[in-house]
């Protein structure tokens, strides 16, 4: 049972953050933390437990968020009947440019991802029913409780911590289940995976779609709360970097990692933004890129990581075996 | 009608062996280290800003501001070799890219915050008019810019397969526990390669600028255009580069005199992708 202690404090605080924490800014902190959560934990399921390192997760968040939008700005549906849509549009994506970009290893993977997203973004600034270059936006007035357009924070808060634990659920049975050893295999080394009858390709294509399906609800409640989303918030580079940031800064590859980093990350930017206005913006984005070149330096496996590293360490201190374990299944 | 192609023809060449030029960079580091260098648009785009500086503290052009800008660039590119790459090239792949990834964010939001989101321009006269050659109008800056990126181009060829240094970066790369038993260091080779690369990837900058807008964010299309030809040369290959480097260059003026201006990225990226899809070993790679 003691494995379950701190995860049900944790969701114990979590639940009471915004009842503590009442103003706008604070309750809207949250909900963004959780949102980004959400994201950066789709991601992981890809990128930290098979090291595939996707940097087009964008595309599938876009795909909610106009999916979204769209609902709402062309049929009058309120932009939660989107949401289906944007899934099925983001899994099919993912299946169709997952079996040939899945092919390529490493930074080729990256490199494919990177232009599919630039492509995405680049058509969808040139069609005009998905807004151009001015995008598309929900609901400015609610019409029903349907259009969970709210003033409030608050609601979009509780709806973000449920998305995120049906999202943790998932990651945590998908890890568990024989497909969460294979991916962890095909991370370790594809070759040997594959000789030792792994079905890597079929896995992997398994994981890009699932992740996908995730990313674009993310996507979706983001344009939700934001009310619109348009070419570069909505399939802009910057938020797959983001996802992969929050995800490594945390844990690749550890459940609660993309939690971490999205409740550090999150609230850095929000307040750097706050404090500095426009002129913030480029500022965060170097504390970022000065964060993530230290933490791909000094620790890749991010803050969990070494955490668990330096409590292995302190349970059983004179063991170089036990520590070598423990060090071997936090390996990145 | 045909006299406009050819102008279009000749303009995509000029561009392209600019893009030759600082693609060669990046596909040497690959070659011989095994790193994609996801800064590397930003190092072009710093490049540029180097350019930018000079000509306004000193109203001077690019015969001074390219020099000046291969030897910030080359200077960063040992910095970030010893601070970063050394480090994380044992390291795993996510700590590779995401390595790189940093940095380039690093680099185009600092220019973003010294700078602002603004696009800048040199004067169009900076290195000159425009000249009629045979009906066909060449603008002075980006033919010195195309032929000055051909020459540094194939002067980094020279370099790198003539030269005593040259063989000694390919020992390296070959296999650097041998080459260390024949008494090269691999750690200074390869921080001369970050140097070599980052150095003709300012230049290429300094080049570029005199006829291109200059803004933070442009390393990310440039960038793109880098990995582009990288793929389509095959990683590693000078001479490769600067084919992909010219016909890419042709393709994207072709597509935007034949298409539309917007329209030529989404050409390069598709091409891209084909190219990594059905040929990743590029047009001139083995296996």
């Amino acid at each position: 049972m003691r494995r379950f202690l701190w995860p049900l404090v944790a969701l114990a605080l979590v639940i009471i953050y915004p009842l503590v924490f009442t103003t706008p800014f604070q309750q809207r902190l949250g909900a963004l933390i959780l949102l980004y959560a959400i994201a950066a934990s789709a991601w992981n399921i890809i990128g930290g437990y098979a090291g595939q390192v996707s940097v087009g997760h964008v595309v599938f968040f876009g795909c909610g968020a106009y999916a979204a939008m769209g609902a709402y700005s062309h049929f009058g549906l309120p932009p939660l009947a989107g949401i289906p849509a944007g899934i099925a549009a983001a899994v099919l994506i993912a299946a169709v440019i997952g079996v040939p970009t899945l092919r390529l290893s490493g930074h080729y993977f990256s490199m494919a991802t990177i232009a599919v997203a630039e492509l995405a973004r680049l058509i969808v600034t040139n069609v005009e029913f998905l807004g151009a270059a001015v995008g598309l936006s929900g609901p400015t007035v609610p019409r029903t409780v349907f259009d969970l357009s709210f003033i409030s924070a608050l609601p979009y808060y509780y709806l973000f911590l449920a998305v995120l634990l049906i999202t943790l659920g998932i990651t945590w049975w998908m890890a568990n289940s024989r497909m969460g050893f294979y991916l962890r295999a095909i991370k370790d080394s594809e070759r040997a995976a594959r000789s030792l009858g792994a079905p890597a390709s079929r896995v992997k294509l398994y994981a890009f779609m699932l992740s996908a399906g995730l990313t674009s609800v993310a996507g979706a409640l983001y344009a939700m709360i934001v009310g619109f989303v348009d070419p570069e918030s909505g399939l802009g580079i910057l938020v797959s970097v983001k996802m992969l940031i929050m995800a490594a800064l945390g844990g690749a590859g550890l459940l609660f990692g993309p939690l971490v980093g999205a409740a550090i990350l999150v609230p850095l930017e929000e307040i750097s933004n706050n404090l500095l206005g426009g002129k913030g913006a480029g500022l965060t984005f170097v504390v970022y890129g000065a964060i993530i070149v230290i933490i791909a330096r000094f620790q890749p496996g991010g803050i969990l990581a070494l955490i668990n590293r330096l409590w292995a360490k302190r349970k059983t201190p004179k063991t170089p075996d036990t520590e070598a374990a423990a060090g071997a299944s936090n390996a990145p | 009608m045909s006299s406009i192609l050819v102008q279009v023809i000749v303009g995509g060449l000029l561009l392209g062996a600019v893009y030759a030029l600082f693609s060669s960079g990046l596909t040497l580091i690959w070659g011989m280290m095994n790193i994609v260098n996801f800064a590397h648009g930003d190092f072009v785009m710093l490049g540029m800003y180097v350019a930018f500086v000079v000509w306004t503290m000193l109203g001077v052009g690019p015969f001074v501001g390219a020099p000046v800008a291969a030897l910030v660039l080359a200077t960063l590119g040992i910095i970030v070799y010893f601070a970063l790459i050394r480090s994380v090239m044992k390291g795993p792949m996510l700590a590779q890219i995401l390595g790189t990834f940093g940095l380039a964010l690093l680099l185009r939001y600092s220019v973003f915050w010294g700078f602002g989101a603004n696009f800048l321009t040199l004067p169009g006269d900076i290195v000159g008019g425009t000249y009629d050659v045979f009906g066909i109008k060449l603008q002075a800056s980006r033919l010195l810019a195309g032929v000055v990126a051909l020459l540094v181009t194939l002067g980094l060829h020279v370099l790198l397969t003539r030269t005593s240094l040259g063989s000694k970066m390919l020992a390296v790369s070959e296999d650097a526990t041998a080459a260390q038993l024949m008494g090269i260091r691999p750690d200074s080779m390869q921080a001369i390669a970050w140097a070599i690369a980052a150095g003709a990837t300012g230049i290429a900058g300094a080049l570029i600028a005199t006829f291109f807008y200059i803004a933070p964010t442009v390393g990310e299309t440039l960038g793109i255009v880098a990995f582009v030809t990288v793929s389509l040369g095959g990683f590693g290959s000078v001479p490769g580069a600067l084919v992909a480097g010219l016909l890419i260059g042709v393709i994207e003026s072709l597509s935007a005199y034949l298409i539309g201006a917007v329209y030529k990225d989404i050409v390069v990226y598709s091409l891209f992708l084909c190219f990594l899809w059905f040929r990743p070993q590029g047009l001139m790679g083995k296996t």
